[in-house]
């Protein structure tokens, strides 16, 4: 064709988010520059230049076009490079609106919730809020055994949309295991999902995507700390703000 | 093959709006079955969302497909001879379903504010409010629809908040009007769509729901 198609992929190690256009990227077999942002400190002129209303990772540049959203971001390449590497999204419309709905409720349900309980102080809300987290993966248990028929990933033979979008979840999921001895991938209870995991992990498009549980399990335990440091330090501000004549 | 088709809606959900429209601008002939919400779910729901147990529920030859956007694409991929609502360009879709997303995940909640607080919070949310608007107002730029000539996706997603707007300036006591006439004059000329103007309720309908809710749940 004689087009250079210029692929950029502006990300961070530790999101799971940023993942999913690397593995979709792999199952393209297509060559791009990866640009690691630090979040913490300052985010790149070209981040802010690419995604100026959430400023946001990931975020895929095509040919100098940026494309936002990690599941939008897989469609895309799902469908710019439809002829390499197999197919991400069902073919039948509505296997694809049964994936589009399942990375919705992992998404915007299941994660938000696992999220809120694991940063909330109240043991009341960590306890309901784990609970609707292990009720979510039955839900998705249940989803897999009916969409995988037997096969080995959602996708069937091949790893597809909802593999990648709950699999770049099983990081996390295995370092909260090693950090908290907190075991979601519980066999007793959800042993397809569990089987799935290890399977998704020894996959060659995922092997070195996804980044290492010990690394990850160090980084969310620095997330925490830091977390405590800073409600800590805002307790102290408002109780020297509330005791003013003290200081 | 007889095509059954089957909508489970709640005539003041602008999500339920979206899928309405989105068969009628396909010309696709089906059966609108309307839900009590408020009172009393039916079984084919519970039945057909078991898990998020809401509308709309799409049910294509005894197949349920939930998430109003969701189901426009599906609508979009399974009827494509005719009136296609997102572009062809894989770039422009993605675009397309960049807003979507981002109507989905700022407007509805920042628009329940305007009902449902006050004080600090209430003028909280209707500064984000206009913000969120003037956003999507220079995203439409000049062009006559979100998607350019012609009526599709995006406008799809945004049009149902339309009937909410004059309820949320009323009970916010706030209007959007002067910063925001460009996105006005396009629900202007939505409506003037067929589609739209027998899916979208009467506003005045729809502050009349939002004092029932008021009520309901207590807040003033």
């Amino acid at each position: 064709m004689g087009e250079t198609e210029e692929v950029k992929l502006l990300g961070v190690w530790y999101s799971p988010y940023a993942i999913r256009p690397k593995i979709a990227l792999r199952l393209k077999s297509v060559d791009y520059d990866y640009f690691e942002e630090d979040l913490f400190g300052s985010k790149s002129e070209l981040l802010l230049k690419s995604n100026p209303v959430h400023k946001k990772v990931p975020v895929l540049i095509h040919n100098n076009k940026p494309i936002l959203e990690s599941l939008n971001i897989v469609e895309y390449i799902d469908e710019r490079w439809n002829t390499s590497g197999p197919s991400i999204l069902p073919s039948h419309p509505h296997d694809r609106a049964q994936a589009r709905f399942w990375s919705a409720f992992v998404d915007d349900k299941w994660f938000p919730a696992l999220k809120a309980a694991a940063i909330t102080k109240s043991e009341e809300a960590k306890e309901k809020g784990m609970k609707e987290v292990e009720g979510g993966l039955l839900q998705l248990e249940e989803a897999f055994v009916s969409i995988s028929k037997g096969k080995p990933f959602f996708g069937g033979e091949a790893i597809g949309f909802m593999d990648i979008c709950l699999g770049s979840f099983v990081g996390i999921l295995k370092a909260r295991e090693k950090l908290k001895g907190e075991k979601l991938l519980d066999e007793t209870k959800v042993p397809s999902l569990c089987k799935w995991a290890d399977q998704f992990l020894s996959d060659d498009t995922v092997k070195n995507v996804v980044p290492e549980i010990d690394k990850v399990a160090e980084f969310l335990g620095e997330l925490e700390v830091r977390a405590q440091l800073i409600s800590d330090f805002k307790n102290l501000r408002s109780t020297f703000k509330s005791n003013g004549r003290v200081m | 093959m007889a095509e059954e088709v089957i909508l489970l809606n709640f005539w003041p959900s602008m999500f339920g709006m979206r899928t309405m429209i989105a068969l009628k601008e396909k010309e696709v002939k089906y059966e609108h079955k309307e839900e009590d919400l408020l009172n009393n779910k039916s079984p084919l729901l519970l039945e057909s969302n078991p898990i998020y147990k809401k509308v709309p529920v799409l049910i294509h030859n005894g197949k349920p497909i939930c998430e109003s956007v969701i189901q426009v694409q599906y609508i979009d991929e399974i009827w494509s001879d005719k009136n296609p609502l997102l572009p062809k360009d894989s770039y422009q879709r993605a675009q397309a379903l960049f807003w979507a997303d981002f109507i989905d995940k700022k407007l509805y909640v920042c628009g329940r504010k305007t009902w449902a607080t006050k004080g600090e919070e209430l003028e909280e949310a209707k500064k984000e409010f206009i913000e969120i608007l003037k956003t999507l107002q220079s995203e439409l730029g000049d062009k006559p629809y979100f998607g350019g000539d012609t009526f599709g996706f995006v406008d799809i997603v945004l049009i149902g908040f339309y009937s909410w707007f004059p309820a949320y300036q009323k009970f916010g006591n706030f209007s959007v009007e002067p910063e925001c006439s460009k996105l006005m004059d396009w629900g202007k000329r939505c409506m003037e769509r067929e589609s739209v103007a027998t899916s979208l309720p009467d506003p005045e309908r729809v502050a009349g729901y939002i004092l029932q809710l008021k009520k309901r749940y207590g807040i003033e």
